[in-house]
């Protein structure tokens, strides 16, 4: 049970993360290049670690940073391989 | 063990909200800003910002108001804040690559002039975008030193 002011601040992040993840959208969508489309994928899996950490605060438990975690290591992973594939034609060489 | 002060809820309300402010630039800064070159600046350093303010105001909730000491917030800071300049200069390698791969052909995107202008072009024999040894005699080429 959160107080009086936490869940207006929960609610303005929500509908700011949600504007974000929209705007990445367009982006991914839209953007002239690869680079773009990897950079918006990217700031996209940032966005949702985000949305993970708002939510964990509204549920109040701590449970859900391990998918903060997992999300950070493997949107980083996914990163690198898709730089790794533009760059040499080749993930694991 | 409910509770703390309206400090305490003032203190996570308003990194809650910086933090939420950070990442809406960042995107926007995504979709606003008109070469690659630039909008590498936007996620890489005002997102990861703003998720840096949003754990560091959810370590201060579980802590203050809860009463309970987490860490995993700031192990995915900590992680976030090594990866980002990692990934952003994947993809600036990656932006190099094509220009130079696919420069004349038609495939390659028309990239408008930055606000900042268009960086001055390697000097010949040297690459930047490097995804082989530096050439000898080239500033990278440490054998040659």
């Amino acid at each position: 049970m959160t107080g009086t002011i936490i869940p207006y601040a929960l609610g303005f992040g929500f509908a700011a993360l949600g504007l974000a993840l929209l705007m990445n959208l367009w982006r991914l969508l839209r953007g002239p290049g690869v680079a773009d489309r990897i950079l918006a994928l990217d700031t996209m899996v940032i966005n949702v670690i985000g949305l993970i950490v708002l939510g964990g605060i509204a549920q109040g438990s701590g449970a859900s940073f391990q998918a903060a975690l997992l999300l950070a290591m493997v949107g980083f992973v996914g990163t690198v391989a898709y730089a790794k594939y533009v760059l040499r034609g080749d993930i694991v060489e | 063990m409910t509770g703390g002060g309206l400090w305490a809820e003032l203190l996570v309300a308003g990194l809650i909200v910086l933090g939420a402010v950070f990442v809406l630039i960042g995107s926007w800064g995504l979709v606003r800003l008109p070469s690659l070159m630039e909008r590498l600046h936007a996620p890489t350093k005002a997102t990861t910002l703003g998720l840096g303010a949003m754990l560091a105001g959810s370590v201060a909730y579980f802590q203050l108001i809860r009463g309970e000491w987490t860490t995993h917030e700031l192990l995915v800071s900590a992680f976030l804040f090594i990866t980002a300049p990692i990934s952003g200069n994947m993809i600036a390698k990656v932006h190099l690559h094509r220009l130079r791969c696919e420069g004349e052909t038609a495939r390659a995107p028309a990239e408008p002039p930055g606000m900042a202008g268009t960086p001055a072009p390697p000097e010949p024999g040297i690459h930047w975008a490097t995804y082989q040894a530096p050439l000898t005699g080239s500033p990278g080429d440490l054998a040659g030193d």
